[in-house]
């Protein structure tokens, strides 16, 4: 008769099930048109003040729905294009565009109150000229710990093509272009500075004067670099032209690492409106927000990228330490979008070996 | 009580599970599967045909499959002893160590990738090894993360088993060595099988790790989805591999259904006995297993050692400062919610994820445990059995991607549900409790229930004097597992915490990604908490005792 234990557990699992998604909380107001949704990059960040000002100004309540880095926003929002996973998107980068646009994942949206300074990073390619707004810029650049070449009595490398100099053998670590945005940007500055023939035979050179690929930017930046906290071997690691600030020692005025300005590849990142959103009207509000004052001058403190408004604030140690490049190296969104998964695969094959 | 209505019972029962199983789990990847296979809505295959020829995609299966089998193997090979001298021998200590084996179960991914590469990578103290970016700094870590699953699944099961056959044996003459392996490793078998099955399909699917310390250079079938999904966004190459993993996990789980004996074994059956029979005083004979545990203790130690050192670090100076600053949200508010709110956080989902977990294990477990009496429904028990396995073997990327275009209406709508985190949790703690339980309840003899039962006894006090006794330490090790799988879970917790809640591995990676010391130091401080209460509460959990039945 072991039957009734049955009963038992049936009779048991229910009530438990109730108990446990009551325990979970109260179910959120979701698709209702008090609430913006914004899908964005695991590295959002902003003070709960700038928030509130948006959601004061407009009346609308804001939810944020972090969603991976800027490939997977990017991949799914089209995956969701029929029935979009929020309101509005910040953080596609130029890298990207071309695919979320051709997927027609993005609603009409001209923004008001562009400022100036930001028309210059509106993607030319954008047909409507309205889906996708400018919100911030960061330069991915080689970094080379200063204190390190100080003392080998070595002249630091400031170039491409230095990084494949014998003297610099074995000092160079940078994230993978296929596991990593800024291991991505840095494969387009090689192929925006080397050309659709040369990009590969300069990898196979790279490689071959002992450049070290790892997967992510944490793990070169905190392992493998030498300066930055880490206690690893190599003194030339990718980071970003907004990196050396971070790297003043306590009671110092001095960065001891520097960006190699020469090396750089501007990366933008756009806010827009999805198509098919339950509430277009709190998301045009949104994207809007993001090119205000209040919202530009938080960027460069909370997500250490610089604000698309070149009057926006920036931190005192940014003026001084983090210099953007005065000519970065440019690839057409359009080009990498058409050629995205042929230059990683090629990067792969030549990695790999 | 009719046969029928037993039968309509059972089946009522296992339809909860299998429900659960259904939405969270086969929906989803049949949903992500159907959108590489039907691109343009109708059937087309070339894409993940060639996928599966591509020598890339050969080399990830191979490489898979040997990293995985070799991990297994490993893990077995030092937990087993570990477990015996943890388990089975009066070491001093020994509550402690088991709660330190367990810490590496709970670090998150992308930690433990920091913590080994800052060891292996060429400037580290293990440097001169050569190992980093190797298959075997892989296989190491692999075996980090799971020799807990060997030493706390076989352990409890080991600590049962009644001395006294073992003693037989040798008052006949066997040496050590023949008592091992005819009397002692028989009666393990169920639950090292288990152990071995949870801990391949843990290896296979592996992704954070791999991903680490394989750099570009080593891939399986697991990060292949996953730069497939997430970068190229080629849908039917992706689809193929994760039919493919499916397969291969399908087969596994076969092989290891046939070594499982049959329901008239009898190799398996436990006798209850108490500790005090059970646990002996430590001896000369025991060096070996000391020595492979010293090396396990090594192994585990090492890294979270350097974990705890770099969190005690701050500036080239000792300092609790990035302790101190798991109160707040990191510098210039980079967190939405301070970190020990996102401890709050993953306690509480842990507690729900647990009870849901152990319920419908035990629920599952029973069933499966029951007396089939045709050949047909003993099948079917078993492919029951088996299925609760599978969302272990198959890629989180592809159940998280098709959350998204399958979950994406009421009433199961993921965005926004906060229950659906502790019970996507569940579902990945499942397989564990039903490994753990299952063998312990497969060996009872059935004629003590039939005795039970025609003595008078009711089915609860069958239950709770015939199979509970047998059954009690399996279901704590297993209520623990499910505890800590639920503290450590990231895959699917990062896709579907609500921003304003997430837990604590879901800040820890948050944290890392982010420029400046401060935000590293508290990423580290934070898994070391996580590690520390995992093991603690896992160590409390095993140590409780269940009303008089264990003190018999």
């Amino acid at each position: 008769m072991p039957s009734k234990t049955w009963i038992v557990a049936a009779a048991l699992v229910p009530p438990l099930l109730v108990a446990c998604s009551a325990g979970g909380g109260s179910s959120p107001s979701d698709n209702d048109s008090s609430t913006v949704t914004l899908v964005t990059h695991d590295s959002w960040s902003m003070p709960k003040k700038v928030m509130a000002q948006f959601e004061r100004e407009s009346g609308y309540e804001l939810e944020v729905l972090r969603s991976g880095d800027a490939g997977q926003v990017t991949n799914k929002l089209v995956l969701t294009a029929e029935n979009p996973i929020g309101d509005a998107v910040y953080g596609i980068d130029n890298t990207f565009a071309s695919r979320a646009m051709d997927a027609g994942v993005l609603a009409d949206h001209e923004p008001t109150d562009l400022p100036d300074s930001a028309s210059a990073y509106v993607l030319p390619d954008d047909q409507s000229g309205s889906t996708l707004t400018p919100v911030d810029w960061s330069d991915v650049c080689v970094n080379v710990d200063l204190e390190w070449f100080d003392a080998e009595g070595i002249e630091p490398p400031r170039t491409l093509d230095d990084l494949t100099d014998p003297t610099y053998k074995d000092l160079f670590v940078t994230p993978g272009a296929s596991t990593s945005s800024p291991g991505f940007a840095f494969l387009l500055a090689t192929i925006g500075r080397y050309g659709e023939d040369g990009w590969l035979a300069y990898w196979e050179r790279l490689v071959a004067n002992g450049a070290r690929v790892v997967s992510g930017w944490s793990d070169a930046y905190e392992v493998d670099f030498t300066a930055a906290g880490g206690e690893g071997d190599r003194p030339i690691v990718l980071s970003y032209a907004s990196s050396p600030p971070f790297t003043i020692p306590e009671g110092k005025q001095r960065p001891t690492t520097a960006a190699l300005l020469d090396t750089c590849f501007r990366q933008v990142e756009y806010a827009g409106v999805l198509a098919g959103s339950d509430n277009p009207q709190g998301a045009a509000e949104l994207v809007d927000f993001m090119t205000s004052r209040t919202f530009q001058d938080a960027l460069a403190e909370n997500m250490y990228v610089f604000p698309v408004d070149d009057e926006a604030t920036l931190p005192p140690l940014w003026k001084r330490w983090a210099e953007p490049a005065p000519a970065p190296i440019d690839l057409p969104a359009a080009d990498v979008a058409q050629n995205r998964d042929d230059w990683l695969r090629a990067w792969s094959d030549v990695t790999a070996r | 009580m009719t046969g029928r209505r037993y039968v309509v019972l059972a089946v009522l029962a296992g339809a909860v599970p299998l429900a659960v199983l259904g939405v969270f789990f086969v929906v989803p990847v049949l949903g992500m599967v159907g959108l590489g296979f039907f691109p343009d809505g109708r059937l087309d295959l070339t894409g993940a045909a060639e996928t599966l020829v591509r020598p890339r995609v050969l080399g990830a299966l191979w490489f898979t499959l040997w990293s995985s089998v070799a991990a297994t193997a490993l893990t077995l090979l030092l937990g087993l002893p570990t477990a015996h001298l943890l388990y089975r021998v009066q070491l001093p200590g020994r509550h402690l160590l088991r709660g330190l084996v367990t810490m590496p179960f709970v670090l998150p991914t992308v930690v433990v990738g920091v913590a080994f590469r800052t060891l292996l990578a060429p400037s580290g103290p293990l440097g001169f090894l050569g190992l980093d970016g190797t298959p075997v700094a892989i296989v190491a870590a692999l075996v980090f993360f799971n020799i807990s699953v060997v030493v706390r699944t076989v352990g409890p099961w080991w600590e049962g088993l009644d001395r006294r056959r073992e003693e037989a044996a040798a008052a006949l003459g066997a040496t050590p060595v023949q008592v091992l392996r005819t009397v002692t490793l028989p009666a393990l078998r169920p639950a090292i099988t288990g152990a071995a099955s949870v801990v391949f399909l843990f290896s296979a699917t592996a992704f954070g790790v791999v991903l680490t310390l394989g750099g570009v250079r080593y891939s399986t079938v697991e990060t292949e989805i996953y730069l497939l999904t997430t970068q190229f966004l080629d849908l039917p190459a992706a689809a193929a591999l994760s039919i493919l993993q499916v397969v291969v996990v399908v087969g596994l789980l076969v092989l290891a259904g046939r070594t499982r004996p049959s329901e008239d074994g009898g190799t398996d059956r436990v006798d209850r006995v108490d500790r005090r029979t059970a646990v002996r005083r430590l001896r000369r004979g025991d060096l070996p297993a000391g020595v492979v545990t010293v090396l396990v203790l090594a192994l585990v130690c090492t890294p979270v050692l350097s974990l705890v050192v770099r969190s005690l670090r701050v500036d080239d100076r000792w300092s609790l400062r990035n302790y101190a600053a798991l109160g707040g949200t990191g510098g210039s508010d980079a967190l939405l919610v301070p970190v020990t709110t996102a401890l709050a956080n993953s306690l509480r989902v842990a507690v729900d994820a647990t009870v849901l977990a152990l319920v419908l294990g035990l629920v599952v477990s029973v069933l499966v445990t029951r007396p089939a009496r045709s050949p047909g429904r003993r099948r079917l028990l078993g492919l029951f059995d088996g299925v609760f396995m599978l969302p272990l073997g198959v890629s989180a990327v592809t159940v998280g991607f098709g959350f998204l275009v399958t979950l994406d209406q009421p009433p199961v709508d993921f965005r926004g549900s906060p229950w659906l985190v502790p019970v996507a949790q569940a579902m990945v703690a499942l397989p564990l409790v039903v490994r753990t339980v299952t063998p312990a309840l497969r060996g009872i003899d059935p004629r003590q229930r039939e005795a039970a039962a025609a003595l008078g006894a009711g089915p609860l006090r069958v239950l709770t004097s015939v199979e509970l006794p047998v059954a009690w330490r399996p279901v704590l090790a297993a209520t623990g597992f499910a505890f800590a799988v639920s503290l450590g879970e990231f895959g699917a917790t990062s896709f579907l915490a609500r921003p304003d809640r997430p837990t604590l591995p879901v800040v820890v990676f948050e944290l890392i990604g982010r420029p400046g010391g401060e935000s590293f130091g508290m990423a580290l401080a934070a898994s070391v908490v996580l590690a520390a209460i995992t093991a603690t509460v896992m160590v409390a959990v095993e140590r409780l005792r269940v009303g008089t039945v264990g003190a018999f």
